[in-house]
Parts: structure tokens; C-alpha cells; sequence
């Protein structure tokens, strides 16, 4: 018999077992551990009082990004709280050797953005950290999913964690994606189609035509978002636009370590004839510039569509939950989604912060000027997606069109810094979360791509990017 | 960790789908450097108003649900982010035992991490259960979890799954680091076999 044909998420899952228990739980080796500043405090504080050290200081890399300001940092953090965590992750960092990308560091940025620029997230690995939206790193065909503070210390103790295998779902879609579309449009279609829990307990492996042709960053922002279709991650086979993304990167292997790394790579896409738990197929063709309505990332529609009605809907508790949404977001039914106003604009995050992204936007604002009444902010994924943009001129493209250009960090996408929507104000952001006060308490957020986003700043109001000249 | 044996309380019902972790805790509350304390910011924004004062209307607001021990929801509970913050501040207001349809997986697990045990039990059982917690204090729920089984006010018990090993580290109230430090000849063997075929792996150190 010949070995059963495996999935990329087998193949990287069996190479990582250290011990299968006999309950089937496995002590799973890891290979890259995130750490930043919100979830990792109460981790060391652990370490500490037990006596134990980070098994592997040279697998571990740490940064700020949640709390940081992205305005002037010249007179570090105001605000107190957010200034002592930040304070103590640089000297839980110091205290046990982890290394550390400073916040004056141009390579500080948001963790999921700098761990793949830095060629430190590789195909193959298995990679965590404290934060759901590691399954950005699948992108590269690795293991990557977020973990709570007790496996931040655990991974730090031990550098494995105790986990079952997840079971496998792909994702397949086909086709040529309509103008105007991006990776956002594609996962907020896929997110829309199976629901917030449509992948729980599976990861998520995306295939077919489209999702080949995405670039490194198209893959990543679709990689995102997995968790938000209740995905314990969500990866994508490695191929020549993943190697031709990582030669070169400061930590990815050099010379003959990269060619011999590039053929075990080579290794790791899904045999023919592997087995899936589930399948589901979209056609790109049923995908349109896409925006959330409600307040979870499954109620999206097609910007050319219309707020639903909660009369449709059958299931009582169904009804009462989309009226409150409706409620809450300050929208009525029927009302085209074309022609809700906005009052802020963000650009950003680990979903849509690379350089990629501003470019998209920079496309769409280049010669226009943000709506009055409109504020508009550009918050790179990190300090060298910010240099880049420099240097290719995009920060005068946004600047003289009235947007604002920042610092990087997570920023807005979750308003643990001063970058939070007020009451009442309603946000196109091209983050990831658009849950009850996510941005702000109070405020309303509407999920969309940087395209679209720079396109509503334009005219005050959620507006199909293809209509803009 | 307190360990979790059998459990009798008064739970509190809170029929919605898909409550986030942000919903459980805002991330504005996130900026401690503790794991306690944040029992007062549990559900902040459905249990407070703008001004700080209580909505009337909220559950854990009204008696005897602020003493309640146990939470029943609808599917998909704890959706969202990873912030352990979420099943922190359950237990710093009390809660021990979620019963819902289905968890989002990250938090299901933080979940066990903290001694607090997530019970997924069919919609319609849950539906039976919310209407028990609706009777309030004279109504307590008993998790027992040596037998595995939710015992109703009247008597009836339904059986529930939970995984054996998670089950054996929550009855004795385990560290599960001390326990995988154990495997620690295990884990030397993995390494010195990743250095030979992957040499390739670059470490970490920033200059």
C-alpha cells in the first residue's frame, strides 16, 4: 500500500508531533513564536514565578504594535496603561533574553505584518502567537494560529503545545476575479458563504485558479481573515510566487540553506487525491466589491446590494439578533449600501497594511480629495511598508488628498491606542472586525478593501469603487 | 489552577449567537498587566451604559443572576479574538461553566486553561436549559463533572462529552506546563532530529 495522500496541514501537523498522548492529543513542536505586548505580560509573569526560562530565545521575536500611538513617538507613550505594558514587554524581553524589534525601529510593526517581511515566517513551519490574526502567516504554507496567554506561556516554557489535529477543509475558488475585486472582496465572499462558524474545529486550505494568482499579499490578507470564518487557521500551498517572496528576506535562509529549504518546500502542497472534510467552491465570477452591513464579518453584500430585512428572516432568535445589528449600526432596511455616509475612513491593519494595500488605495485617491466633513487615515503595517510607500511617493498621493499618514501599528482596527471611532461615528475600515464597538464603543463599522475604502473617502459615502474613474 | 469537581449554581441565560470576545471583554480594558480584576468589565458594553451606570435590563444586572455561577448562550461562544481577558474576567465575576451550542475554538481552550469548563450541548437541549435558568434562584444547575452530566432542577441529567485529558488536568486543577516540562527528553530528541534535517532554519537574533 502506498502512504495515504496527505493535505499541506497533515503534512506540516505530522512533521511537528513530538508525542502523540493516548487520548490523541499531540505535544506539537513549534517553530516560530510571536509575542507582543497585550497578551504576553501575564505569560513572563507566569515564567517568572515558576522559576522557568523561554526554552528558545532564538525562535521567539517581539514587538509593540497594539498600544503604540501612530502619531509623533518622539515623546514616548501619554497614556499610562498602554506606556507600562509597553514598558513591560521591553523588559520581560531584556529579563529573558527574547529577541526584540524596538519601537524607534524601522522593522517595528504589526507582528503579522513583520514576520513574513522579515522572511521569518517560512513555508512549513508551525508558528503562534497571542493573537488570532496569526493565521495571516498561512499564507505562506505554514501552521499558523493564534493561542491565548496560558499557551503563550506554555510555548515559551516548552516551545510545543497541546493540541488535537484540526480537520481539513478547502476552499477551492475558480475563475477569473470580476475588475475591481480584491483578496478582501474574495474572503469577506467566502466568509459571507460558509459563516463565522462555517470553518470552526478546520483549517482552512485556499486552492484554485484565483487564489494561485494572488500575489504574496492577496494571500495573506485572505489567510487573515480565516479566524473570522471561525477557522483555527488558514493556509495556502507554497509555490514559485512564495519562494520568489522570500529569497532575499533578512532572515529567510541564504545560498545553498535556501535551495536545499526551497525543495523541501516543494514538498508540502496537497498530494492528489487528498481527503477533505469538507469542500466548498465559489466561482469568482459571483464576486462583487464587497462590504459588511451588520456587526459580524458574515453579514456582507455586495456593495451594489441593499441593508436586509429582519421580516425575511424565519428563526425568531435570528430576527431579534439582525434587528439589533441594524439597531446598532444605525441602518434600515432596504436602504442601498451605496448610499450610507461615512465619517472616517481607515487603512490599515494586519488584513490589509502592506504595501500592496496602499498602492490600491494611492490608485483610487491619486488626483481626488477626500470628501469634506471626512476624516481619512493611512496606518502602514509597519515602519518599512511606510519607507517603501515613501520612497514610490504614496504618502504625497494620500497626504495631498487629504488623508492622514501615520505611524505604524494596529491602530484603529481595534482603538487600544488614541486611534478610536467616537459614538455614533461610522467607520469604513479595511480591518477585520466589525463587531459592537471593535473601533471605538459606540462606533459602526463597515468591512471593505482598500480600494473601496479609499474610494468612500472620496465621496463621503460607501460607494462601488468601479464607478470611479 | 482551582480544580473543577461538581459544580451547583445558579445560571444565568443569555439567549445570543455568536458572543464575541470583545463583546466579553472590550479591548480597551485589555491594557493590564494581571489576570484578575477584570470580573467589574464583563460585558461592559451590554452591562453599563455610556455613563457607567447599569442597564436594568442586562441579565447579570437583575438578582439572583449576578451570583450566577453558570452561563447558557446560543452557537458559536467566544468568537473572535484570542484574549484569555475573555475567560479572565468570566471567572473574576464568578462563572465556572459556559453551556452553548458550540465555542469558537481559541476560546474553548482558554476556556480549560483558567478551570472554567465549556459544555457544547445540542441547540434544542441548551433552548430546555435557558428555559430552567429562567426560573432563577430556585432552579440551580448542577455540572458534575466527575459523572459527566448536567443535572436539571428536575432531576433529568444529560450526559456531555469532554475530552479526557483536559478533563483529568480541570478535576485536579493542573498546570499543564509542569506536565509537558515532564516530556522534556521527548522534546530534546524532536530538536536534535530538526537540526539534522532542517538545517536550513535560520534562528533568531536581532542586530
Amino acid at each position: 500500500m502506498a502512504d495515504t495522500a496527505k493535505t499541506l496541514f497533515d503534512k506540516v501537523w505530522d512533521s511537528h508531533i513530538v508525542e502523540r498522548l493516548d487520548d490523541g492529543t499531540c505535544v506539537l513542536y513549534i517553530d516560530r513564536h510571536l509575542v507582543h505586548e497585550v497578551t504576553s505580560p501575564q505569560a513572563f509573569e507566569g515564567l517568572r514565578l515558576a522559576g522557568r526560562a523561554v526554552r528558545r530565545p532564538d525562535a521567539t521575536i517581539a514587538v509593540v504594535d497594539h498600544n503604540i500611538q501612530t502619531s509623533d513617538r518622539s515623546q514616548g507613550i501619554a497614556e499610562p496603561e498602554s506606556r507600562i505594558q509597553v514598558e513591560t514587554l521591553e523588559a520581560n524581553v531584556a529579563e529573558f533574553g527574547v529577541p526584540y524589534f524596538p519601537v524607534r525601529d524601522a522593522r517595528q510593526g504589526i507582528v503579522h505584518i513583520i514576520g513574513p517581511e522579515q522572511g521569518i515566517s517560512l513555508p512549513g513551519m508551525t508558528i503562534v502567537c497571542g493573537d488570532s490574526h496569526t493565521s495571516t502567516h498561512g499564507a505562506m504554507g505554514a501552521l499558523a494560529f493564534g493561542i491565548g496567554t496560558s499557551e503563550v506561556e506554555h510555548v515559551l516554557a516548552t516551545q510545543t503545545l497541546l493540541q488535537k489535529p484540526a480537520k481539513n477543509m478547502r476552499v477551492q475558488v475558480d475563475g477569473e476575479l470580476p475588475l475591481g475585486c480584491t483578496a478582501k472582496d474574495i474572503v469577506l465572499a467566502i466568509i459571507g458563504e460558509i459563516g463565522t462558524a462555517g470553518g470552526t474545529g478546520h483549517v482552512i486550505e485556499y486552492a484554485g485558479e484565483v487564489i494561485r494568482k494572488l500575489d504574496m499579499a492577496g494571500r495573506m490578507t485572505i489567510c487573515n481573515m480565516s479566524i473570522e470564518a471561525g477557522a483555527r487557521a488558514g493556509m495556502i500551498a507554497p509555490d514559485e510566487t512564495t519562494f520568489a517572496y522570500i529569497k532575499g528576506r533578512p532572515y529567510a535562509p541564504k545560498g545553498e540553506a535556501f535551495d536545499r529549504a526551497v525543495e523541501y518546500w516543494r514538498t508540502l502542497p496537497s498530494d492528489p487525491g487528498a481527503q477533505y472534510d469538507r469542500v466548498v467552491t465559489l466561482h469568482a465570477s459571483e464576486i462583487a466589491p464587497m462590504v459588511t452591513w451588520g456587526t459580524s464579518p458574515e453579514t456582507v453584500l455586495p456593495i451594489t446590494g441593499a441593508v436586509p430585512d429582519p421580516a425575511s428572516v424565519a428563526d425568531e432568535a435570528a430576527r431579534a439578533q439582525m434587528q439589533r445589528m441594524l439597531d446598532y449600526m444605525a441602518l434600515t432596511p432596504g436602504q442601498e449600501l451605496a448610499s450610507i455616509p461615512v465619517d472616517v475612513v481607515f487603512i490599515g491593519s494586519c488584513t490589509n497594511g502592506r504595501i500592496e494595500d496602499i498602492r490600491a488605495a494611492a490608485r483610487v485617491a491619486r488626483g481626488k480629495h477626500v470628501a469634506p466633513g471626512v476624516r481619512a487615515m493611512v496606518v502602514p503595517g509597519s515602519g518599512l511598508v511606510k519607507q517603501q510607500a515613501e520612497a514610490e511617493g504614496l504618502d504625497r498621493v494620500m497626504l495631498d488628498a487629504g488623508f492622514e499618514w501615520r505611524e505604524a501599528g494596529c491602530s484603529m482596527c481595534l482603538g487600544m491606542n488614541p486611534d478610536k471611532l467616537k459614538p455614533g461615528q461610522r467607520c469604513a475600515s479595511t480591518s477585520n472586525r466589525n463587531f459592537e464597538g471593535r473601533q471605538g464603543p459606540g462606533g459602526r463599522t463597515h468591512l471593505l478593501s482598500p480600494a473601496m475604502a479609499a474610494a468612500a473617502a472620496v465621496t463621503g459615502r460607501l460607494t462601488d469603487v468601479r464607478e470611479m474613474a | 489552577m482551582q480544580p473543577f469537581t461538581v459544580l451547583t449554581g445558579i445560571a444565568a441565560p443569555l439567549p445570543l449567537a455568536n458572543v464575541d470576545t470583545d463583546k466579553i471583554i472590550p479591548a480597551r480594558f485589555l491594557k493590564t498587566i494581571k489576570r484578575t480584576g477584570l470580573g467589574v468589565h464583563l460585558f461592559d458594553t451590554l452591562r453599563f451604559d455610556g455613563t457607567g451606570a447599569e442597564r436594568p435590563d442586562f441579565v447579570l444586572n437583575t438578582e439572583p443572576y449576578r451570583h450566577a455561577e453558570v452561563l447558557i448562550a446560543h452557537e458559536n461562544f467566544g468568537c473572535g479574538s484570542s484574549r484569555e481577558h475573555a475567560p479572565w474576567a468570566l471567572l473574576d465575576f464568578g462563572i465556572r461553566c459556559v453551556i452553548a451550542p458550540s465555542f469558537a475554538d481559541i476560546f474553548h481552550t482558554n476556556c480549560f486553561k483558567n478551570g472554567i469548563l465549556p459544555i457544547a450541548l445540542p441547540r434544542e437541549v441548551c433552548d430546555q436549559l435557558m428555559e430552567d435558568a429562567r426560573m432563577g434562584g430556585n432552579a440551580r444547575l448542577t455540572i458534575d463533572l466527575p459523572r459527566q452530566v448536567v443535572v436539571r432542577p428536575n432531576g433529568e441529567e444529560i450526559p456531555f462529552a469532554v475530552d479526557a485529558l483536559r478533563r483529568h488536568l480541570l478535576l485536579n486543577g493542573l498546570d499543564d506546563i509542569g506536565q509537558t516540562m515532564q516530556r522534556a527528553p521527548a522534546i530534546n530528541a524532536y530538536e536534535a532530529r530538526l537540526r539534522q534535517q532542517a538545517p536550513w532554519m535560520p534562528g533568531i537574533t536581532v542586530t
